[in-house]
């Protein structure tokens, strides 16, 4: 026998409590983890950014567009080795429901400039010679269960009517941060159906993709590309891509701080349940306590009883939450993709992320220890010896 | 006469109950040679448990000094006494105070615990102090699978298998019928007789106070 035995043999003497404070633990540990993965596929975006491109925007807003004309203007400037453009069709699938991001983009110099997004040979000589074709991620082909050839109806939202688009190829991503739910239009002919019912705001793009020729010199080029605009009609404000994912995700940092508070006050729940626990198990015991004590039993030893009892609360909780969170994640994955869509596009969970939860709960364990241990070793052995029990 | 094992120097105890001093030694003094076997006996009240308390530093005197065991058990740190107290005093309670999860075994092991013992020298003198008392045959008992009297023989295992100094017991009798009690009795005086402990042991019990070599009586703090 050990120390470890008497630890292990008080842990299973009440086994309904400890199975009820470990299922408490195990809600806290599921919720956080749920929490912590929809956060960080929130942020995959910023990480997916390329640090050899930057993004020339209007000065003033995203929604305002530059003229066609600056592309050749911004190839020309001394550092730049590759421009496409782009604009943000926001069209709709099937009434509002199904929304994911879709791009009207040169195809050529697009599919150039993002060597992450990888199309057949085949697939791209069949997007450049359709007008009407469009190439989807894989993750949203198979979300709607897309194939080569089919077509995609859409109700525009910013370019009205109803459009449509043939299915000429699926990328895929050369990595994991590559994002696979997007949808690549034409932008020429979305800027030729333009020209019918909105012909000032033709020929315009609404940002420009700059590749550069190294990431050290984005500081510079983004300067001289700026002030080659200066004093015109539409100024230009250019960063690196990550920045610019990043004032995106900075948009809805409101609510990814709210859910960050969430997660940290989910762990007070653990502590205030194992400390619960802990508290009443350690007053049933106040007497077996004092008797150890007064067999010569020191503050370090009981200090270990309590917090390996809490400990192992702790670990089978962990478990027990690391087991139901597996599941669940996939179900919230699925549910969260079928109704936000992608913007959590990597909802996979993680294993950092259950190890950093179970981590937090065994520190927590340690902590709601402490109030327990300090009633044991604050009160006199003669007394508690006293009470007939 | 052999020197003395326990120490009372003009021992003062009171307790403080609502800003009331409540004494309840009194100028006590006592000196128990090594080897006696002590029975103090007295009304409720009297303050036999509380001289217990103060020889195992359990607690403390307001005035005067405890010495016991080779040292001057009123004046040592709470580490230092737990650990000198794993050495040299063996406790037996009127209730057993058995730790219910653990074996009869299990529980006799607990002070070797603390002891610089192997695993398998402690199962040999967990083995021997159950032989003592008798229990050979219910190592892997629980408390609640045992009588009271077998108990409180489990008990006095764990009070002896670390070979103490001093072996004190509050009312080990109190709790068991007149057959359990005797052969409780029966036991102490032979660890007197045989191992030469020293003991002392509070009771109300005549019969079991004629089992010691001398009776302490106790009335208010002051010998009678
Ligand atoms: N923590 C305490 N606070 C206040 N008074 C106390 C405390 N502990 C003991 N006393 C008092 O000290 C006196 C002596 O107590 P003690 O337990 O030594 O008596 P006892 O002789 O063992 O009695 P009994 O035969 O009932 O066990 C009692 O009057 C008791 O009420
Ligand atoms: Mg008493």
């Amino acid at each position: 026998m050990t120390l470890a035995t008497l630890i292990v043999r008080n842990a299973r003497r009440h086994r309904l409590r400890v199975v009820l404070t470990a299922c408490g633990i195990a809600t806290v540990i599921l919720a956080f983890n749920l929490i912590v993965t929809t956060v960080r596929a929130w942020y995959a975006g910023v990480e997916a950014s390329v640090p050899n491109r930057l993004i020339t925007r209007h000065a003033a807003s995203l929604s305002i567009h530059l003229p066609l004309a600056y592309r050749d203007r911004i190839a020309s400037i001394s550092g730049v080795t590759g421009v496409t453009y782009a604009n943000w069709f926001g069209g709709v699938y099937r009434e509002a429901k199904g929304f994911f991001p879709q791009f009207a983009v040169d195809p050529a110099s697009f599919l150039d400039l993002h060597q992450e997004l990888v199309v057949t040979d085949d697939e791209r000589k069949s997007f450049l010679g359709d007008r009407r074709g469009c190439v989807i991620g894989r993750r949203l082909a198979d979300l709607y269960g897309w194939k080569i050839g089919d077509v995609i109806a859409l109700k525009g939202t910013l370019y009205p009517g109803d459009w449509e688009f043939v299915v000429r190829g699926i990328y895929r991503g050369a990595d994991a941060t590559a994002d696979e739910t997007w949808m690549l239009l034409r932008w020429d002919y979305m800027n030729e159906r333009r020209r019918q019912f909105d012909p000032d705001r033709a020929d315009t793009v609404g940002w420009y993709v700059v590749r550069i020729a190294d990431p050290g010199l984005a500081g510079m080029v983004s300067r001289s590309l700026d002030s080659e605009f200066a004093n015109s009609a539409a100024e230009t404000r250019t960063e690196t891509e990550q920045a610019f994912q990043a004032s995106f995700v900075a948009m809805s940092g409101a609510i990814i701080s709210a859910l960050k508070l969430l997660a940290i006050v989910l762990n007070g729940i653990t502590l205030l349940v194992l400390a619960n626990t802990l508290v009443m198990t350690v007053r049933e015991r106040t007497r077996e306590y004092a008797v150890l004590r007064a067999l010569g039993f020191r503050s370090s030893h009981l200090t270990a009883l309590v917090t390996g009892e809490a400990l192992l609360i702790a670990l089978f909780g962990s478990m027990l939450g690391i087991a139901l969170t597996m599941p669940a994640n996939r179900l919230y994955a699925a549910l969260v993709s079928a109704t936000l869509g992608n913007f959590f596009q990597r909802m996979t969970l993680s294993p950092s992320t259950l190890i950093l939860s179970a981590s937090i709960t065994l520190c927590l364990a340690v902590c709601a220890s402490a109030i327990p241990i300090t009633r044991i070793l604050r009160s006199r052995v003669a007394n508690d010896l006293r009470h007939v029990g | 006469m052999s020197q003395s094992v326990i120490e009372f120097q003009r021992v003062t105890k009171s307790y403080f109950r609502d800003e009331q001093e409540v004494p309840v030694l009194r100028n006590f003094s006592l000196s128990i040679p090594s080897g006696k076997f002590l029975a103090v006996m007295g009304p409720s009240g009297s303050g036999k448990t509380t001289i217990l308390n103060l020889i195992a530093g359990l607690d403390r005197p307001t005035q005067g000094t405890v010495h016991a065991a080779g040292i001057e058990v009123s004046r040592q740190r709470e580490s230092d006494l737990a650990r000198w107290r794993a050495r040299h005093i063996g406790f037996v309670f009127q209730f057993y105070n058995l730790i219910p999860v653990l074996t009869a075994a299990e529980n006799v092991e607990l002070p070797l615990l603390l002891s610089p013992l192997t695993k398998r020298e402690r199962v040999k003198h967990v083995q021997a102090a159950l032989g003592l008392v008798g229990l050979s045959d219910r190592i892997h008992h629980y408390p609640r699978q045992l009588s009271g009297g077998q108990e409180q023989r489990v008990g006095i295992a764990r009070a002896i298998v670390s070979d103490p100094t001093i072996l004190l017991a509050d009312e080990p009798t109190g709790n068991l019928d007149r057959d359990a009690a005797q052969a409780v009795m029966v036991l102490l005086s032979r660890l007197h007789l045989e191992l030469n402990k020293t003991i002392v042991m509070v009771t109300h019990d005549p019969r079991a106070a004629e089992y010691a070599q001398e009776i302490l009586h106790l009335d208010k703090g002051k010998v009678t």
